[in-house]
């Protein structure tokens, strides 16, 4: 028992950063159909600015306080990713808008390959560690151990969650961004800026990423200039999984193939006799993915997509 | 067709085609210039990109600081001076890319070959240069399968997986009093080999395998794998893989509070475990084919050599420079640094490295190889203690 509650922490704890990475898929989908496969640089980036930010505090001997430290790192890795989110609308989608959809999805893998070398080329091919800065805490929950890390990125996750869906749901950005998922042109024509707003989409997207490849990082110790892709692919999966475009669906999607890991991992080698192990945990989320696009394509809350005359 | 894009191609292909059969020729011819300096290429291949980069460079500096000193001490083979040039390529750590760069330096047409790094791109390149019929002396290739397969090119300066799996497989059991020990690799070449020869020793040595456990040498993640261990109540984990994967697991195995001593191979004990690791890498036991440098009988010296010029020593630096110490040796010997002459030297190799003696069996494993334990204090490795190998015993198919 006390292992079935160990593996639901810590695929739950995965499930909600995949959450936040996949929700940058989702709201960009939601309003430009077009995959942004940058994003997982993104998180990438996060990482890696936070880790360099606390390594040149750390090395100025500002030892007073790991907790700050690592905040003021997450604020500049969340600011940084903001422009670079900006950036990456401005330099690579918005000249091709109107242009046909493969052309933006070329854009993106490109703007993926030159964001992973830039990291390569700014901090080097070894992995980084993240500095032992916050003290760890267990608890025991019944046989199961959660950590306050663990504790933390989930209440972290939720509340930029709920955050964004009552941005969406109950302001009036959110209400513009709504608008311009719907029908762009007829947004505009209502006097909203369109532009603004798909800027704000992507830089909020990468709001959120920075975080979770802050709390990715912190989580596993080290980051690496390759990290964003396998993450960006996961979380695109969550994305689909929940419904792309649909931003609960991002979070139920999330969670879910954190645990469909988690559990798939920690089993398989028991269910299959040892015929598959466990070194299978990265195929879990791609077969999902097969899954869902055979059999439900447009993911578990999505709606179906008219196609627009 | 006069004119049509089809025949204006065959035209293009066929003149790059003619040029570049030129260009081959010419570079054949160019070897021995008008002063009768002969330049000799040697290829040296690792991972020089990716998450090993650091293993690989290091390799690549050790290979290069024995070809600088060989230059510097002036060769002559057959009575012409000869230049040696280092050509280094990067793998990647993949066997996908292994075979393409062996080909590729194959093709450079160098003399012999330094690496591959790893075992699971050794063993693929190392039908590419028995075919090609070009000695290759892996620095730290261990896995068994490597020299097993009768290939007379194939060399390794480091004793193998055989060998140092049976060590720590034992010292887990009868030094670490470990009892429910649970296996996990990352399933490449040098990783599983490894982790079957630990497997087979706990069992020989008294010991119960609770758990085998997979990953791959690209995850970060082994929260559910460890949980599922946790399940069983190990008294150790031992990982049969590299440090990238080493130091995360141990942070995890903390974070889920499992009090199993934690043991891994050659992959595990390195400055950048230790790094990456942090305060968690404390008390971890692992092990390393060879002498700690400190006792190398060139150890010191070269330590001093290789951190003046390059900053520290990663792991095989040492057995890199041995490798193309002991290649030039037998070009010397053979007195050309034609493949199929000094080929028939280097089996007859007898000479005092930095690593220590050397000399190969029939097989080209490297003879009465060590095997040292060590255990992170204080932030440091601390040699525990060196077990002198019988890798030259191992029986085998003789070398033709």
């Amino acid at each position: 028992m006390d292992i079935l509650t160990q593996q639901l922490i810590n695929g739950l704890v995965l499930g909600s950063i995949y959450a936040l990475v996949a929700l940058g898929y989702t709201m960009v989908y939601g309003i430009l159909e077009l995959i942004n496969f940058a994003h997982g640089e993104v998180t990438m980036f996060g990482a890696m600015i936070c880790l360099a930010v606390i390594g040149a505090l750390a090395a100025n001997g500002a030892e007073t306080n790991g907790l700050l430290i690592v905040a003021l790192g997450l604020l500049a890795a969340i600011a940084v990713c903001m422009a670079i989110g900006f950036l990456i609308e401005r330099i690579a989608y918005r000249p091709l808008r109107r242009a046909p959809r493969l052309a933006a999805l070329i854009t993106a893998i490109g703007m993926s390959i030159v964001l992973q070398n830039a990291a390569m080329l700014i901090w080097g091919k070894q992995y980084i560690s993240f500095p032992p800065l916050l003290p760890l805490t267990r608890y025991e929950i019944g046989g199961a151990v959660i950590t306050n890390l663990q504790i933390f990125i989930m209440i972290l996750s939720c509340l930029l969650m709920a955050g964004l869906l009552l941005l969406i749901k109950r302001t009036r950005l959110g209400r513009a961004m709504r608008a311009t998922a719907q029908a762009q042109d007829i947004a505009g024509l209502m006097g909203i800026n369109v532009n603004t707003i798909i800027s704000v989409t992507f830089v909020i997207g990468a709001a959120l990423a920075a975080v979770a490849g802050v709390m990715v990082s912190a989580y596993y110790g080290l980051a690496h200039y390759f990290m964003g892709f396998t993450l960006g692919l996961k979380a695109f999966t969550a994305a689909v999984l929940g419904g792309i475009g649909n931003i609960a669906g991002a979070m139920l999607g999330g969670l879910l193939l954190g645990l469909i890991e988690s559990f798939g991992a920690g089993y398989i080698g028991a269910l299959t006799g040892g015929f598959l192990g466990s070194h299978y945990q990265d195929v879990f989320a791609f077969f999902v993915l097969i899954l869902v696009l055979v059999f439900r394509p447009s993911g578990l809350l999505g709606e179906r997509v008219v196609e627009r005359a | 067709m006069n004119g049509s894009p089809l025949s204006k191609w065959t035209l293009c292909l066929v003149a790059v085609g003619l040029s570049l059969g030129a260009c081959g020729k010419k570079e054949e011819s160019a070897t021995a210039t008008m002063t009768g300096e002969l330049t000799v290429r040697i290829g040296q291949v690792s991972p020089l990109t990716g998450p090993q980069a650091h293993l690989g460079k290091d390799n690549d500096n050790g290979a290069r600081l024995a070809i600088d000193e060989i230059n510097a001490s002036g060769v002559t083979l057959g009575g012409k001076k000869v230049k040696f040039v280092l050509v280094s390529e990067d793998d990647q750590a993949d066997p996908k890319f292994a075979t393409i760069v062996a080909d590729k330096l194959i093709d450079q047409k160098v003399a012999g070959v330094i690496g591959h790094l790893n075992s699971g791109t050794s063993i693929p390149a190392s039908k590419r240069y028995h075919e090609a019929g070009i000695p290759q002396i892996s620095p730290s290739a261990t896995a068994i399968a490597y020299t097993a397969q009768g290939f007379k090119t194939a060399f390794r300066i480091m004793t193998n997986d055989r060998q140092q799996g049976k060590v720590l497989g034992e010292y887990a059991v009868k030094k670490l009093g470990a009892k429910r020990i649970a296996i996990i690799d990352d399933r490449t070449a040098y990783g599983q080999g490894l982790a079957d020869e630990v497997d087979k020793a706990v069992k020989a040595s008294g010991g119960e395998v609770i758990a085998r456990e997979f990953t791959t040498d690209r995850s970060t993640d082994f929260l559910a794998i460890l949980t599922s261990i946790k399940a069983k109540k190990p008294d150790l984990v031992f990982y049969g893989g590299m440090d990238a994967q080493g130091a995360p697991m141990v942070k995890q195995l903390h974070s889920l509070g499992i009090k199993a001593k934690f043991l891994g191979g050659d992959g595990v004990q390195t400055a950048e475990f230790l790094k990456l690791a942090a305060t968690q890498a404390e008390s971890v036991t692992a092990s390393s084919p060879g002498l700690p440098i400190e006792s190398m009988p060139g150890g010191k010296e070269f330590k001093q050599k290789f951190t003046d010029r390059f900053g520290a020593i990663q792991t095989y630096a040492p057995y890199a420079y041995d490798a193309a110490m002991t290649m030039v040796d037998a070009m010397k010997k053979a007195d050309s640094a034609v493949p199929a002459k000094y080929l028939t030297e280097l089996p007859r190799v007898q000479r005092t490295g930095v690593t220590g003696n050397i000399s190969f069996d029939e097989k080209g494993d490297v003879r009465g190889g060590a095997i040292t334990l060590y255990q992170v204090k204080a932030g440091k490795w601390e040699v525990l203690e060196t077990v002198m190998g019988d890798a030259g015993a191992v029986p085998a198919e003789p070398k033709k």
